[in-house]
Parts: structure tokens; sequence; C-alpha cells
């Protein structure tokens, strides 16, 4: 046994320092545009896709799902074909699917700041929304998948769209501008609530009756005067619609712009209210 | 007002509650350019939430703050552009791989994709952790986790850098390279705030230290002024025989106990799981050496010594009992 005296010997047992003059930087380059920094948000969100694919079962099973059940479940009794129906459903059933990803954009938000990742990118001199633009940049890849699925399926059902591509193009740009906007609702929530759990819960709560209670599945024109009043202000309603028209090669400039100005009111409100709960979360 | 230019934080009277909890209350700080500078205080003593609000993560609800003469809510943008923040969990993406988080942190601070996948290489080499890049870093132990952290932290070298208890929870060897990292960083000229929960750390590497407790400043001063503010340090003995524990534990006691030795000095604790270990308080460096030399004039063999400094528990008890009795005069 060795005598050890520990006393006033502190750097006695220090390994030398590892090289370490390749960790300090050079110089450092001129901060990143606002667009440049949503890019690398945009970025990171589809890496992360990439790593864990699995994220997007339910973007996947979701609408596939959707689109059979509905068809044929209801094809037969509304509206005498599931052929007929498909014609009138199937914009419906993508404005469900899409919609309905929308969630995981608050989700997704809420489950990286419990992680404190955030507060790595709240130190970067960065424009301050573009982490959450980035993130919704990265959501419209998810949406346009989900789009992509409902209309390749439809189309495999026997989906005739009159509009063409053209006409289909326009429906989902209308559908995948709308899910942005709605996006902002949950970003917003996704901050201000404190689980991811809490964040789903209420999103099925808005989102059910948001995208059940519309012409999605059934002609208004059947329903109590009261829940047609209701089925009538959904701006939801109002997507269908369009999408069904633009779809249909018939939209209206004022119909398309009705939707336009819907997104852009959404985020007009939830855009401050989301950046204000960034600033301010702790 | 403006702060003196030489100061790289400068605080006055910075302020936070969290519902009825004083997290900071009313903390003056004002720490030079270029050196590492510990806040040493325990779980909850606000030391995290200081960092944050110096980081620019918190507004104060009172007092002001500023990082290099900017003043931290108002000039906020112009103090991210200088500083960089590790804090206590790691900021990093589990499912991205270790080299993928380092290329965001690069291209988020202005690097082109190209530049930024090369700065990205030489941190992870830099960092030891060449062989890790490509996997998830969810897959990463504590140590690497750490180190990437504090690699992302570097990708443009900060001129403050405010790192959050870097060390807590790693193994010797990660945090012996921590403790290499903080240096280098020191000597290129950045300033380091450094919380800790250990005194040993602080007197590692930090040249001045302040203590902190529910969220007052209850002590500042270099480490050894610290250590020497905490009185006692500990005297450890191996005896060769156990047997001999009675004379070791009285002689030691008549040496070190007496008057102007300190408090507490020469009080032998009672025998622990190992009988042939002694351990005394001491409040003088030079007069253990006596003791140990009278005790093998004494004939009392020893297989081993070693002297503790005060624990940032003792350091810690000592001044905030001594702070009392001043706070209750006043």
């Amino acid at each position: 046994m060795t005598l050890t005296p520990t006393a006033d010997t502190p750097n006695a047992t220090q390994p030398a320092p590892r090289p370490l003059a390749t960790i300090l930087a050079a110089q450092r380059p001129p901060r990143p545009t606002a667009w440049a920094a949503c890019r690398v948000f945009a970025w990171r969100a589809l890496l992360k896709i990439r790593h864990v694919p699995e994220q997007l079962s339910d973007v996947i099973a979701v609408p596939i799902i959707f689109t059979l059940l509905f068809t044929y479940l209801f094809g037969g009794a509304l509206a005498g074909s599931t052929h007929r129906y498909l014609q009138t459903l199937l914009p419906g059933t993508l404005v469900m699917a899409v919609l309905l990803a929308t969630m995981y954009t608050g989700i997704n938000l809420n489950t990286d700041h419990a992680a404190g990742v955030y507060d790595r990118f709240r130190t970067l001199p960065i424009w301050r929304p573009a982490p959450i633009i980035g993130a919704l940049l990265g959501d419209t890849a998810r949406y346009l998948l989900a789009s992509a699925l409902v209309v390749g399926l439809g189309l495999a059902l026997g989906f005739r769209p009159h509009g063409g591509a053209v006409g289909v193009g326009i429906g989902v740009a209308l559908v995948v501008a709308f899910a942005l906007a709605l996006s902002w609702v949950f970003c917003w929530l996704g901050l201000v609530l404190r689980t991811p759990n809490a964040v789903t819960n209420l999103a099925f709560l808005v989102l059910f009756p948001l995208t059940m209670a519309s012409n999605t599945f059934v002609d208004p024109h059947t329903l109590p005067g009261w829940l047609r009043a209701v089925v009538d202000a959904n701006p939801v309603s109002h997507l269908v619609a369009a999408t069904r028209d633009a779809m249909a090669g018939t939209a209206s400039g004022t119909q398309v712009g009705a939707v336009l100005l819907t997104a852009l009111a959404t985020i007009a409100v939830f855009a401050p209210l989301t950046m204000h709960a960034y600033n301010r979360k702790s | 007002m403006n702060p003196p230019s030489d100061l790289a934080i400068h605080a006055t009277g910075l302020t936070k509650h969290f519902g009825g909890t004083h997290a900071v209350d009313n903390l003056e700080l004002a720490i030079p350019k270029g050196c590492v500078y510990g806040f040493l205080g325990p779980n909850g003593a606000g030391k995290t939430t200081t960092v944050r609000m110096l980081a620019t993560l918190l507004r104060p609800d009172a007092g002001t703050a500023s990082v290099l003469g900017l003043d931290t809510v108002r000039q906020a943008e112009s103090v991210r552009e200088r500083i960089a923040l590790t804090g206590q969990f790691a900021a990093l993406d589990q499912d991205l791989t270790g080299a993928e988080n380092l290329t965001v942190a690069a291209r988020l601070l202005g690097y082109r994709p190209r530049a930024a996948r090369i700065r990205a290489a030489e941190l992870l080499s830099g960092f030891g952790l060449d062989d890790a890049a490509p996997r998830q870093v969810k897959t990463y132990s504590g140590g690497m986790r750490r180190r990437l952290d504090i690699a992302a932290s570097l990708v443009a070298t900060p001129e403050v850098l405010f790192l959050d208890e870097p060390t807590t929870g790693l193994d010797p060897a990660s945090r012996n390279q921590v403790w290499a990292t903080i240096r280098a960083l020191a000597n290129a000229g950045t300033t380091v705030l450094l919380t800790t929960q250990y005194l040993a750390e602080a007197d590692e590497l930090a040249s001045r230290v302040a203590v902190i407790d529910h969220g007052h400043l209850i002590a500042e001063g270099s480490p050894g002024e610290l250590r020497a503010a905490g009185g006692t340090g500990r005297l450890r003995l191996r005896l060769a025989d156990a047997e001999r524990r009675p004379d070791a534990a009285e002689l030691l006691h008549r040496l070190l106990g007496g008057s102007g030795s300190g408090s507490g000095s020469g009080s032998v604790e009672a025998a622990g799981s190992d009988p042939a270990d002694v351990t005394v308080a001491v409040a003088d460096a030079a007069r253990a050496t006596e003791a140990i030399a009278e005790l093998s004039r004494g004939g009392i063999a020893l297989t081993g010594f070693s002297l503790d400094q005060p624990s940032l528990e003792e350091v810690f008890l000592a001044l905030t009992t001594t702070a009392a009795p001043a706070a209750a005069a006043s």
C-alpha cells in the first residue's frame, strides 16, 4: 500500500489535454437569412422522418382506411353505388385525412420543447419564427404524402375528376394551404399545453366535430335545420366544397378566395399567439 | 448608465419569481472578460434561473443584466450572436445522428451546407466522437451526449459560454475532457460561466466563484478565499494497527485542537466501517503534517494518509451560519 497525499496537487492526476485547437472556430460566418434558417428547420424535420419513418404510419394508414371504409360503408346507402359516392366523397376524405395530420405539428413541438431542444435554438441569433415555420414546411411533406395516397387510392377505386390533373392539383393545394393554417392552431396549443397527451386529446376534440359536422359525408339538405346551420358555418364545409368543385373543374374564384382568406385569417390570429407563447416559454 | 466595458457579464438587482418563490433575488454580478467564473450552489439555489436570464431565455422580473455591454432584454438578438449555452439537460435531437445535430447547429449559425458538414466533422473528431458520428443520439452514453452538447455550443466559438452543471453525472474520463475543453476555451479568450455543485470543480477551473443559495449571493471570491471561509478540511489516516486507534485519536485531538485552530479542529470522527481509518477535522495544513510526524514518533505506524479540502456542504454551512447572525444584526 502506498501513501496517498492528495492535498495541493490538483493537476497531478490530470491527463494532458487532447489537441483542442480544432474545436475553436476560425471565424464566425454571417448569420443566416430568415429563409435560410427556415430551410434548415425544414431539413431537420425531413431528417427526423427519414430516421423515424414509423411516425408516418398515421399519415399513411388513416387516409387509406378512411377512403376504403367510407366508400364501401356508406356508398350504397347514400348514393346508390360506391362508384357514384366516391366522386363526391373522395375530396372530403382528402380534407379529413390531411386535417387530422395537422395535430402532429403541435405534438412534435410540445415533445421538442419538453426535451429542451428549443433552448439551443432560442439562444441562436436566428429569425425567431424560423423553428416553427421550418417545422411547418417539413409538415407540408406529410400533407402532400397523405394527399398523394388518397388521390392515388381514389383513382384506383374509380374516382374520375373532370377537372383533370390541374383541377386535382388546385384541390390538393387548397387542402394543404388550409392545413398549414390549421397547423398554427396546434403550434399554439403545443406551446401552451403541458404534455403531448393533452395536445392529442384536445386535437381530437377540435378536429372530429370540425371534420364530421361538415358536408364531407352527406348532403347538408338532409340535416335538421340547426345542424345545417352549423355545417354551413363550418369552414371545413367550404373547404370541402371548394376542393370538390376544383377537382370537378367547376370551382369559382370566389370559392377559392374564401378558403384562402379563411386560412390567412387563421394564421393572422394564431401565428402571433404562437410567437408570443414561444417567446414567453421558459 | 453603461456598465464598464471590461465586464463580460454585469447584473444589477436581477430578480425572478416563480409564483411565490424568489428563484433569484436581487442578484449583483460583475464578471470580468476572459475568466472562468464558477457559480456554486446546491440544487434549487437559482443557478439555472440566473443562467437562463443571462442567456436571454428568461426575462427578469426586476433588475437588469448585460452581456458584453449588451442588455439581455433590449439587445437580446445581439447578445445571442456572441454567447452559447449548454444547459443542464442535453439540447439534442435524439432521433438525429451526432453529425446531423452538429450540422444543423452549424447551418443555423450561417455555415453553407458543405462548410457545415466539415465543421461538424472537425468538432466530432475534437471531442472524440468520430466513431459515434453516424449513430442516432439516443444510442449515446451520458458522457457522449454531454460532449456532443458542448460541441454544439462551440460550432462558432462564443465570446461568452454558459455551462450549466457540465459535469454532473459524468464519469471521470468524460469529466476530465470537459475540464480540458473549458481550459482551452478560457486560454483562447472565451469567458466561461460555469455552474456546479462541486467546490472541487470550481477549484479546478474557476478564478472566481460566487456562492448562491435561495436566489441570494452569499459569498464571492477566489476558490482559496472560499475554502478559507469554510474553515476546516479533513485529515484522513490509515493505521497499520487498528488497535492503536484510541492512542491516535487522543494524540490528534491534543495536537490539532486547542485555541486558535478554528472551530471543530481536532475533533476525531467516530470509527466508521473500518476501524483502521481515522478522520480528523483540521484547520491548518501545516499542523496536519506536524501531527503525522508526531504520530510516527509516538510509534503509531500509518499505511496511508490524505488531506481533503472542505466539501461544498462544509463551506456552505460555514457561510450560511456566519451570514445568519450578520443578517439578524442589520
